[in-house]
């Protein structure tokens, strides 16, 4: 582990995995919004943190001086051999337009309203097993025995994996968004294990073609060609990481509020009609995904001396607290009827799974409540969250009985 | 009353049609787009003015049919 100086002054030397960042960023982010509100640091090469909503919506819809190259902030910048700009190593959320829009076009209708709904029963089904796993217990951990199982299990068999593999998804995930303080060439030496795995299982859908996504991928086609390997496997590790602890850190963050909060979980288990309303606002309050941008070239911007090559961090859960845009935005309103916030994103990067984590965080909710319509934080001291660019409870002991 | 989606802004939130399902419908990617011909009054109205209200990309906007 590299051992690095703690943060002096958030507004000028700010690091999203600094403890009092990863624990809790809301006061930081609220004090940022105020004094700058574009934060900058000298760590990783240079990166700046806009605080508000304006600020983040401007560098989410400007493609033009900004490239997604890639999205998650490290001290490395995107490896030359990678693909090239502007197609980017996890097609498509690291590419830029014009082929963005072809990549994306390509995923979209896997991920669109008909296909996913139609996975509710067997994610419902799920659920119940996972909760039939530890019946009878009094404190059951909501992120190690329930959230962080779900989203593996259902992208398990989207790409059409072995069944015996989430465990191994997991680690991988933590991987690409856990690991970014260390240096470069250990970077990329833990993916080494990441490309074998992935390579394998291209192997075994080569050889045995059949309906699910990463057999989609390996047939389909852009103007009349086969996509590149290489664009596949992008892909397919996207489809992987950004579907797995993001659903799970923001489940895991509804159940950390409804355990602390008694009278928003008995509103919930009383009102049903109140979950459309309810969801969205765990996704405003706890939005959990953080992108990441890469400046094109040397401008001023938002007030700001950018350089090339500068990071730009995303901060969609900052927008989401942003008072000018939200009002009373730093109180959880369960049933707040108007709710344009940015937990998936803004712009041509809109989260292509949006519909699948929502439907994932509904019934995994409903499943919860209905089997445990009250319970509360078995010891709070014992709640972990993750660090990096997504946000939520790794360690959730929860007292059911 | 009519509503209408700017498609040029849409980016496929899952919105409007999931809060109004008799106003919007979606498309193949899952961009939402308007039912029918968009003219809506009463609950349909108060429906669209709701999905009007929660689309992150201010892409919908209701006016005089």
């Amino acid at each position: 582990m590299t051992i690095k100086p703690p943060v002096s002054d958030f507004a000028t030397d700010w690091d999203h995995t600094d403890p009092q960042w990863v624990n809790d960023p809301y006061p930081i982010w609220e004090d940022l919004r105020t004094r700058c509100p574009v934060a900058h640091t000298d760590r990783y090469g240079g990166a700046w943190f806009p605080a508000t909503h304006a600020g983040v919506s401007a560098v989410a819809n400007d493609t033009e001086h900004f490239t997604s190259r890639t999205v998650v902030l490290g001290n490395g910048r995107p490896m030359e051999d990678a693909l090239p700009a502007p197609i980017g190593v996890a097609p498509p959320i690291t590419s830029d337009p014009p082929f963005h829009q072809i990549a994306r076009r390509l995923i979209l209708p896997a991920f669109a309203p008909g296909p996913i709904n139609a996975l509710e029963p067997m994610i419902r089904q799920l659920c119940n097993d996972l909760l039939d796993r530890v019946v009878g217990r009094g404190v059951i951990n909501g992120g190690s025995d329930y959230a962080q199982f779900i989203p593996p299990a259902v992208i398990k068999r989207m790409l059409g994996f072995p069944e015996a593999d989430e465990d191994l998804f997991r680690e991988f995930v933590h991987i690409v968004l856990e690991g970014i303080d260390l240096p470069v060439e250990e970077r990329i030496e833990q993916f080494a294990p990441i490309e074998e795995y992935f390579r394998i299982q291209i192997e075994d859908h080569q050889a045995h073609p059949r309906n699910d996504l990463t057999t989609f991928l390996l047939n389909a086609e852009i103007l009349g060609e086969k996509l590149s390997i290489e664009h596949v496997f992008g892909t397919m590790v996207l489809i992987l990481v950004a579907g797995i602890d993001t659903t799970w850190s923001a489940l895991g963050a509804s159940l950390w509020h409804l355990a602390k909060n008694p009278d928003d979980l008995a509103r919930l288990v009383n009102e049903p009609d109140l979950m459309p309303f309810a969801i969205e606002e765990f996704l405003r309050f706890y939005a959990p995904v953080t992108m990441a941008r890469l400046v094109k070239e040397d401008m001023e911007y938002l007030g700001c001396p950018m350089k090339q090559d500068d990071w730009i961090l995303l901060g969609f859960p900052a927008a989401n607290r942003d008072p000018e845009v939200f009002e009373r935005a730093d109180e959880f309103i369960i049933d707040r009827r108007e709710n344009r916030h940015l937990a998936f994103g803004l712009g041509i990067h809109r989260c292509a799974g949006s519909n699948l984590a929502r439907l994932e965080l509904r019934v995994a909710i409903e499943e919860f409540i209905r089997r445990y319509p009250r319970f509360t934080l078995a010891d709070p001291a014992q709640v972990t969250w993750a660090q990096g660019q997504v946000r939520g409870p790794r360690s959730l002991p929860l007292r059911v009985a | 009353m009519k509503v209408f989606i700017d498609a040029q802004r849409c980016q496929g939130h899952g919105r409007c049609f999931s809060l109004a399902p008799s106003v919007f419908g979606f498309d193949e990617l899952g961009n939402g787009h308007v039912l029918g011909d968009g003219v809506v009054e009463g609950e349909s109205l108060a429906l669209a003015r709701l999905a009007e209200a929660n689309c992150p990309e201010h892409a919908i906007s209701i006016g005089e049919s």
